[in-house]
């Protein structure tokens, strides 16, 4: 990779200090996607400032109807955690399919959604839940958080402190994953809030995004029927050597029913 | 022989001391970048180094202007010399180690920087300044050869490098006319990319004081390296010295002296110090010679019985853009010769149109050629069996090679010394539990999943290269060095050549030391390990070099027995003299053997015995039967390989563990290539899409069944030791085996064209297209 | 450049890199503990797999100064100073499971971590839990045998 400074932020303040002390800086959670890019000099920032050292950014709790995940928290940790287990299972078995075993023990969901990679899994996760993102700033609605490829609503230096969860009544999330990579070419959660249900796409477009027509088919009738003849256009889906658009609109559905199976 | 000894060169393996070349570095050590062409296809118009040689720690940069220069280093060759039926030679495209006026595939080489670290190297190939004329280019193999295709060699019509032909057609075409049944099939055999997980790493040295060019690279042999380093420069053999320590995997493209070894043995000589070049992964996928990437078409006349009356195949086989040392003999000499596999066949045509494209250069790997001929007439037998309306396993009976028949000559003109394909296929089904399968796919349907099994039976030809040399060498303390010109990466020779020395000797394993071609100054004799040769070559000449040692012995026994030579027995590890009684051990007669004053008069000092093992038979016939059963979930295409079982005929089989771990790895080679690996060109713009593991697909171990492996141990009659080739059938049998699993899961939905690799947006896409 | 410490194979060693140095070239390059390998340039093959703080770690997908202050083990803490294979690595080569090796090391780091969390894993979970480490050698059949059979020989040691 091209050279860059290292520093270590010693809290969130101090990071975003930092960042504005650079040319063209960049903060590193766990480093599972940044190191990568690096690597492939795809990126060539001034500084890399990493948050591992700012206090409490990691972390689980629940206060009984939400779950808040400190946004340095590794896949690993809420793959195995007793409250999301409790809680949010599908969010579980969400963070344990990221990668494999070694990546789940650096990956961060704060790094992971502030990316917003087109394959990566918590998007469809804190989309299809409608979590809240908490920054230093403020805090901003699943809604109006992936707003396109490699694209949020995260201003220059503002930095996730934390994702808070709703707990829903229940969910449900499968992944239909890349061979090679293990990302998803289609990923769906699903889940219901009360009359209200939610259904997230990762890996099909740019970003992630909803379907509202088998939203309100789920809400009618919440099984997998219901969305079992509901097909989304291939328009403007992803393309490359291992999925066409035509191949992952036909597994949305497919991927849809499963996860609805599975909440 | 014959038991699962474990392997004690483990012990270094799995605690991390191995040594590979870049676990070491040598005194005033420089690293070398190099700079890989990004175009499908282009002339160089510009190339400036200024920028690059003035970077920080760069202490040179070369290109192939530099190179052409000095005048030294001859074009990489191709020792596969194709001509077509009349005898016109192939086209051999001048290769260049660096290309200086024009590139032909993603990845072809342009310069080299040297600095004194590789980072250095690495930022400093940024700055070169190069100006690209992009032309255009092809990528695709069938379209290769058609007339409007880019042309790549002004030379070669048509991209053709050779059009090969064993005979000439006229004959089977008339037989095909003339037959009641013709089964007749298009097939893709799909380009593969070995990736051994050792990348490419070299360090290039020279030793002023003896000019020697030293080069440190993992490989499959140094003599075999050697042995293709020296017609680039072309010194006297001593001059050359090629190391290899722990090699990290080889499967058919490590055994090759590619260019970036020659440029940087070519650089050291340069600058009169070590330079060392560690490629990544990109490198790796991108310049490892590529292999298979055959387009085919065949076609296999059948009596009205479904016997078959002959076979005709027309491939358009890919060599790359250039000629590696092997490539154009793989598909014209190396699978062609085993052509037919199994099945007697009274007239064999075969066509193979060697193509140029702007691709990676294509070489051997695992199977090289023979896995190619096993999925041509696995595909060919099931078809035959749908044309026929016939069983698939009844007519692969009924076109086997009879038992009675062996030796017998196939129709390449190969003596076949032996086989039982009928009883192995047998025993392959009872493993399989292959007449269970009804129950399992009425099982498999109340999940809403497709179940199919299908048989991929194998033959190939392991061997080449029928010469070898071994040397046992008994120490003056009593114990054994086996010094063979076989090199082992993986394969624990080692473990099994012990094995072999042991009961020819009785010396125990903790008596002996192991030393192979790693190293031209030590073992400068041998042609490596590759084709699965290092049994029947490696083992055979220890055996006679064993043999050898024990004879010379008795002399010295019987002396020190004071007995007649006459009267003394050898049995394991000890002679006896059988009028006295009185014994010595073969370690202490080697013990006397270093002692003047112990041996007879005249006699000279040592025991120490040579083989130069040469061998009429070229080849060997391993052989197999393979079975997959696979469950398809129709909803996505995604096919699960949910049993796997083959009996593979190797003959003798010196360690069982080690036979059945070369067989699972074949086969997992096979299950990629059937199902997971699929290498990417652009076709409009020949962009290489392929250049990591995150698009090409590599196994792992959840995509991998249990392998339910066995053997049918049919003595080969044509080496001592009655050994087959064990490394390479499972490459052979598995991507027929899958495919006809497939095939069988999805016939009812009407599919009957598919093409590896099974990727389930393919299976999907089938299925919708058969709707 | 920094001058990074950590505790490596239970010994305190620092160093002075580059930022952007990766760990597994510091512990490659720096500290000549050449077991742990570099496979690939995406993270996946495994081949470079340590313990960080006691978690199995892509030792290439971590700068060194980032494991400033940590507590790293690699292959060459496995076995006992004395030679004795760990009960893993006996396990590996009584089953057949290396033949090149060069993966091997990741293979045994990767599998103390399964035993770590799944003590009395299976061969189904073992397959699972192999995502991020390759072999091209093996076909994994006799990987996974390994794997089970030194956590068995783990759980008897206790």
């Amino acid at each position: 990779m091209y050279e860059f400074k290292y520093s270590k932020a010693s809290s969130v303040d101090d990071a975003v200090e930092k960042l504005k002390a650079s040319d063209d800086g960049k903060f590193i959670a766990g480093g599972m996607t940044l190191i990568p890019t690096l690597k492939q000099r795809l990126a060539s920032p001034s500084d890399v400032i990493d948050l591992a050292g700012a206090e409490n950014l990691a972390g689980i709790s629940t206060d009984g109807s939400t779950v808040t995940i400190g946004a340095m928290t590794h896949h690993a940790d809420v793959a195995t955690s007793d409250d999301v287990q409790k809680a949010i299972p599908a969010l579980a078995v969400l963070a344990s399919g990221i990668g494999d075993p070694a990546v789940r023990h650096r990956g961060t969901i704060g790094g992971s959604i502030a990316n917003s990679d087109p394959a990566a899994d918590y998007p469809a996760g804190v989309l299809g839940l409608n979590a809240t993102v908490v920054t230093n700033e403020r805090e901003i609605a699943a809604d109006d958080f992936f707003t396109d490829l490699f694209e949020t609503a995260l201003n220059e230096e503002e930095i996730i402190t934390a994702v808070r969860f709703p707990i829903p009544d229940c969910a449900g999330y499968i992944k239909f994953p890349n061979p090679a990579s293990g990302y998803a070419i289609v990923g769906v959660m699903v889940a219901k809030f009360g009359n209200d249900v939610r259904v997230a796409v990762t890996g099909a477009g740019a970003s992630a995004f909803r379907v509202p027509e088998m939203e309100a088919a789920l809400a009618a009738n919440f099984s997998a029927d219901a969305v079992a003849d509901i097909s989304i256009s291939a328009d403007d889906l992803n393309t490359d050597i291992h999925a066409s658009a035509e191949y992952r609109a036909h597994l949305v559905t497919v991927m849809a029913k499963r996860a609805v199976a599975l909440a | 022989m014959g038991q699962p000894v474990r392997r004690a060169e483990d012990v270094r393996l799995v605690t991390g001391q191995a040594v590979y070349t870049d676990d070491f570095n040598l005194d005033g050590q420089a690293f070398g970048c190099f700079l890989r062409s990004p175009h499908a296809h282009a002339k160089i118009l510009s190339l400036d180094t200024t920028a690059a040689k003035g970077a920080p720690g760069v202490i040179g940069v070369f290109t192939g202007k530099d190179i052409d220069a000095a005048g030294d280093v001859n074009d990489m060759p191709c020792n596969a010399n194709i001509k077509d039926l009349q005898g016109n030679p192939m086209y051999h495209p001048p290769r260049r180690p660096l290309e200086s006026e024009r590139v032909r595939f993603v990845g072809d080489l342009i310069a080299i920087v040297v600095a004194e670290t590789h980072v250095q190297a690495r930022d400093a190939v940024e700055l070169i300044e190069i100006e690209y004329e992009e032309l255009p280019s092809v990528v695709d193999t069938a379209k290769s050869i058609e007339p409007d295709a880019a042309q790549i060699w002004p030379e070669a019509n048509g991209n053709l490098c050779v059009h090969f032909e064993n005979k000439d057609g006229a004959e089977i075409d008339a037989i095909i006319q003339s037959a009641p049944n013709v089964a007749k099939v298009d097939l893709i055999n799909n380009r593969l990319i070995a990736a051994p997980m050792e990348p490419r790493v070299a360090i290039g040295d020279y030793d002023s004081d003896t000019g020697t060019m030293i080069l440190y690279a993992p490989s499959q042999g140094a003599n075999r390296m050697h042995s293709t380093i020296i017609q680039v420069f072309p010194l006297e053999p001593e001059k050359i010295h090629v190391i290899s320590k722990d090699t990290g995997g080889g499967f058919g493209v490590r055994s090759k002296a590619y260019a970036e070894l020659i440029i940087l043995m070519w650089t050291a000589r340069q600058m009169k110090q070590p330079v060392k070049w560690q490629g990544d992964r990109f490198e790796s996928m991108v310049s490892d010679n590529h292999s298979r990437d055959n387009v085919t078409h065949a076609e296999l006349p059948m009596d009205e019985n479904g016997r078959a009356l002959g076979l005709k195949i027309e491939t358009i086989a890919s060599v790359g853009a250039y000629l590696s040392e092997m490539g154009p003999g793989i598909p014209t000499h190396n699978g062609r010769r085993i052509t037919g596999t199994v099945y007697k066949l009274p007239e064999v045509y075969q066509s193979v149109h060697v193509a140029f494209s702007n691709t990676t250069p294509t070489d051997s790997y695992r199977g090289a050629g023979r896995p190619e001929a096993a999925f041509i007439m696995e595909s060919l037998m099931e078809e035959a069996a749908k044309v026929m309306g016939m069983d698939p396993i009844e007519i692969r009976n009924l076109n086997f090679i009879p038992e009675e028949d062996f030796p017998y000559t196939n129709s390449q003109n190969l003596p076949i010394d032996s086989g039982k394909f009928t009883e192995t296929m047998n025993m392959a089904m009872e493993r399989a539990d292959w007449d269970g399968i009804d129950a399992r796919r009425a099982e498999s349907k109340k999940h809403g999943k497709l179940r199919g099994i299908g048989l991929g039976y194998f033959m190939e030809s392991s061997g080449g290269r029928p010469d070898e040399f071994g040397r046992v060498r008994m120490e003056a303390d009593g114990s054994a060095t086996i010094l063979v010109g076989t090199f082992s990466h993986g394969q624990g020779h080692g473990t099994a050549f012990r094995q072999i020395l042991h009961d020819a000797t009785g010396l125990p394993f903790e008596q002996m030391n192991f030393i192979d071609g790693g190293d031209t100054a030590i073992v400068p004799q041998g042609r490596g390990t590759g084709g699965s040769r290092s049994s029947q070559m490696g083992g055979v000449s220890i055996l006679r070099a064993a043999k050898k040692v024990i004879i010379k012995g008795k002399v010295i026994a019987a002396h020190l027995l004071q007995t007649g030579e006459n009267k003394v027995e050898f049995a394991s590890g000890v002679y006896t003299a059988t009028d006295s009684g009185a014994s010595i051990s073969l370690s202490e007669v080697a013990m006397a053997a270093h002692d003047s004053a112990k041996l007879p008069d005249g006699m000279d000092q040592g025991l120490d015995e040579n083989e130069h093992y040469q061998r009429e038979a070229d080849y060997n016939y391993p052989n197999g039967a393979h079975i997959a059963e696979v469950e398809i979930d129709p909803e996505t295409g995604v096919i699960k390989v949910d049993r796997y079982s083959a009996v593979d005929d190797s003959g003798v089989i010196i360690n069982p563990m080690l036979f059945h771990g070369q067989v699972h790895g074949a086969i997992a080679q096979g299950l990629g290539q059937a199902l997971y690996e699929h290498t990417v060109y652009d076709d409009d713009t020949g962009q290489f899409l392929s250049g990591s593991f995150m698009d090409y697909c590599m196994p792992r171990a959840s995509m991998i069944p249990d392998l339910n492996v066995g053997s049918n141990e049919v003595r080969c009659t044509t080496n001592d030791l009655g050994v087959k080739g064990a490394g390479e059938g499972g490459c052979c049998g598995a991507p027929p085996a899958v495919m006809n699993a497939v095939l069988d899961a999805l016939k009812d939905l009407g599919v009957t064209d598919l093409a590896m690799p099974l990727t389930p947006m393919r299976v999907w896409q089938a299925i919708q297209a058969a709707k | 450049m920094t001058t990074v410490s950590m505790t490596v194979n239970g010994k305190e060693v620092s160093g002075d890199v580059e930022d952007r140095t990766l760990l597994v070239q510091f512990i490659r390059e720096h500290l000549t503990l050449t077991g742990t390998h570099v496979g690939c340039d995406t993270s996946q093959c495994g081949a470079c797999t340590i313990h960080v703080n006691g978690v199995s770690v892509k030792s290439c997908t971590m700068l060194a100064v980032q494991a400033d202050g940590a507590d790293i083990k690699t292959i060459e803490s496995v076995a006992k100073a004395d030679g004795t294979l760990h009960p893993m690595q006996a396990a590996f080569q009584e089953n057949h499971g290396l033949q090149c090796g060069y993966c091997t090391p990741g293979m045994v780091m990767s599998a103390l971590d399964i035993v770590r969390r799944i003590p009395d894993v299976d061969a189904d979970q073992v397959r699972h839990e192999l995502e991020g480490n390759l072999c091209r050698c093996t076909g994994y059949e006799n990987i996974v045998k390994s794997i089970v059979a030194g956590a068995k020989a783990m759980q008897a040691e206790g």
